[in-house]
C-alpha cells in the first residue's frame, strides 16, 4: 500500500538519516530551486528600474559631454530645442539604417545576426564582435553635419570602457570625450572620468592629411596635435583608450559612415 | 538574563577580541580591494553584513537536514543566491556605487568569512544565535573596512566621502595625494599595521612563534 499524501510523504522525507541518497538528492533539488526561483524573481523584478538607471546615466553623460564642448549651447539654442537628432546607422554601408529605429535598436541587438565577429587581428579594441546597427547623435546645420555624437567602447585594463566620442563636421578633429562606463584602477586609470583629462580631447585631430590614423593617447603630455596627454600610471588604460578611439574612427568602426559625411551624402 | 548575557557576547567578541579580519585573517582579499574610498568600503560592509546575516539564518533553518556530503554545496549556492539579489538590489537603487563596486560584490560569494561563519556556526547553532554571532562578524569585518577605507581616501585623495579634508595641489592646496595608498599593498601595510596595534594592547591574541630565530637560539645557549 503506497501512502500518496503529499504531506506524510514530505515528513517521511524530512525524516530520512541525512546520510541517505534519496534525501542527498532531493534536497540539492529543493535547494537549487528554491535558490533559483529567488534569483530569477529578483532579476526580473529589477530589471526595468535597472535598465531606466541606465538610460538616465546615459542621458545625464551625453547632456554633460555636449554641454562642454566649447560654442555647443548656443549652437544648440539656435538651432532650437531637438537640435541633437538620434539616427541609427548600419556601420558597415554608412548611411542611416532603413529598418532599426533607435525605438527597435536594443531588440534588433538581442539578434546575434545583427553582430559581426571581428577576426582578431582587426579587433584592435578587444571587443570580440561588433554590433552592426549603432545609434549616433547628429547636429545638422544647413544641412551640414556640424557634430557627431559616437558611442564607442572596448577592453580596458580591468572590465569594458564606454564612452561617447564628439566629432566636429569634418569627421576628424575631436570636440569632446564623455566616458559612460569604465571599472579601471581608482586614482590611476579611473582619472579618465576626469574632466581636466577629458577637455585635452578638444580639437585633437584624429588623422593626418594623408589620412593616416595618428591618434594617441601619449605617453607623458602630448607632444603633437594627435595626441591627448597620458596619464601616469596607467598605461595600459591610456593604451586601451588609443585602440578604442582607434578601432572606431577606422574602417571596422565608424569608418564607412566617417565617409559618406566626409563625402556629403549623409 | 544569562541567555541574552551570551548572546551580547556573541555579538561584541568578533568586534575586537576575536576579529574576523585581523584575528582569524578571513576576508582579506576583499579588505584589500574594496577599501580604496570610505563610500565604497561602507556599501561593501553593509552589502557583506547583509549576506553574512542572511546565510547564517538560512543555512542555521536548515541545518538538521543538510545532508553532510554535499553541505558546502548547499552553503555556497544559499550564499551565491543572496549576493546575486543583493547585487540586483544595488544595481536597481544605488546605481552609482554598483557600478564602481563592479565585480567585487560578486567576491563576496567567495569571501572565506561567509562561508567560514555558515560552516564552523550556523550550521551547529539555531537561527538567532547564529544569526548574531554573523552580525557580529559582520560588524567586526566591517569596522576593519571602514578604519582602512577612511585612511586610504584621506591619505590617497584628501578627502572623506568625497568631502575633501586635505586640499590636494590639483584643487590649489598643499597636499599631495599619495597614489601609493591607493593601491593594493597600501591596504596589506595599514592591515600590518592594525594587527600590530591589536595585539599590542591585547597581549593573549599573539601567537606562539612556530621556531626561533637561529641568532636568538644562539644567543640563549
Amino acid at each position: 500500500m503506497v501512502d500518496l499524501n503529499p504531506f506524510s510523504a514530505w515528513e517521511r522525507f524530512l525524516g530520512l538519516p541525512n546520510e541517505s541518497r534519496t534525501k542527498t538528492v532531493g534536497m540539492a533539488f529543493i535547494v537549487a530551486i528554491v535558490c533559483a526561483v529567488a534569483v530569477n524573481g529578483a532579476t526580473v523584478i529589477l530589471r526595468p528600474i535597472q535598465a531606466q538607471n541606465r538610460a538616465a546615466e546615459q542621458q545625464v553623460r551625453l547632456e554633460a559631454l555636449v554641454s562642454s564642448i566649447p560654442g555647443m549651447g548656443d549652437l544648440i539654442a539656435k538651432a532650437g530645442g531637438d537640435a541633437l537628432s538620434a539616427v541609427v546607422i548600419d556601420l558597415d554601408t554608412g548611411q542611416a539604417a532603413t529598418d532599426v529605429t533607435p525605438e527597435t535598436l536594443d531588440a534588433a541587438l538581442q539578434a546575434e545576426a545583427n553582430w559581426t565577429t571581428l577576426a582578431p587581428e582587426a579587433d584592435t579594441a578587444n571587443i570580440g564582435s561588433r554590433p552592426n546597427y549603432a545609434q549616433v547623435y547628429i547636429l545638422r546645420q544647413d544641412d551640414d553635419v556640424s557634430l557627431a555624437i559616437l558611442p564607442i567602447g572596448g577592453a580596458g585594463y580591468n572590465g569594458p570602457i564606454q564612452a561617447m566620442l564628439a566629432v566636429n563636421g569634418d569627421m576628424n578633429t575631436i570636440a569632446g570625450i564623455a566616458i559612460i562606463e569604465q571599472s579601471e584602477t581608482p586614482g590611476l586609470g579611473a582619472r579618465i572620468e576626469e574632466p581636466g583629462w577629458q577637455a585635452d580631447f578638444a580639437g585633437t585631430r584624429v588623422r593626418d592629411d594623408s589620412g593616416t590614423m595618428r591618434f594617441s593617447v601619449a605617453r607623458g603630455p602630448a607632444a603633437s596635435e594627435y595626441e591627448v596627454d597620458g596619464i601616469t600610471g596607467a598605461t595600459r588604460t591610456s593604451n586601451a583608450m588609443t585602440q578604442i578611439v582607434r578601432f572606431w574612427m577606422g574602417p571596422n568602426g565608424y569608418g564607412p559612415f566617417i565617409d559618406a559625411v566626409q563625402r556629403g551624402d549623409f | 538574563m544569562a541567555a541574552s548575557g551570551r548572546i551580547w557576547n556573541t555579538l561584541t567578541e568578533p568586534l575586537i577580541r576575536q576579529n574576523p579580519v585581523t584575528l582569524q585573517v578571513l576576508g582579506i582579499c576583499s579588505a584589500l580591494a574594496v577599501t580604496t574610498s570610505l563610500d565604497i568600503a561602507l556599501t561593501m560592509a553593509v552589502s557583506l553584513t547583509v549576506v553574512i546575516v542572511l546565510s547564517a539564518g538560512f543555512v542555521s533553518l536548515i541545518r538538521r537536514h543538510i545532508p553532510d556530503a554535499i553541505r558546502l554545496i548547499v552553503q555556497i549556492i544559499i550564499v551565491a543566491s543572496l549576493v546575486i539579489i543583493i547585487d540586483q538590489f544595488l544595481q536597481a537603487y544605488l546605481f552609482d556605487i554598483s557600478q564602481r563596486l563592479s565585480v567585487f560584490v560578486s567576491l563576496i560569494t567567495t569571501n572565506c568569512l561567509v562561508l567560514g561563519r555558515t560552516e564552523s556556526f550556523a550550521r551547529s547553532n539555531p537561527p538567532l544565535p547564529s544569526m548574531v554571532d554573523a552580525l557580529g562578524n559582520g560588524l567586526g569585518y566591517s569596522l576593519i573596512l571602514i578604519i582602512i577605507g577612511a585612511v586610504r581616501e584621506l591619505f590617497g585623495m584628501g578627502s572623506l566621502l568625497g568631502i575633501s579634508v586635505l586640499p590636494t595641489i590639483d584643487e590649489g592646496g598643499w597636499y599631495t595625494p599619495l597614489s601609493l595608498m591607493l593601491l593594493a599593498p597600501s591596504a596589506f601595510f595599514l592591515l600590518g599595521g592594525l594587527v600590530w596595534a591589536i595585539r599590542s594592547v591585547q597581549s593573549e591574541q599573539v601567537e606562539v612563534a612556530e621556531f626561533d630565530p637561529i641568532d636568538d637560539a644562539e644567543e640563549r645557549r
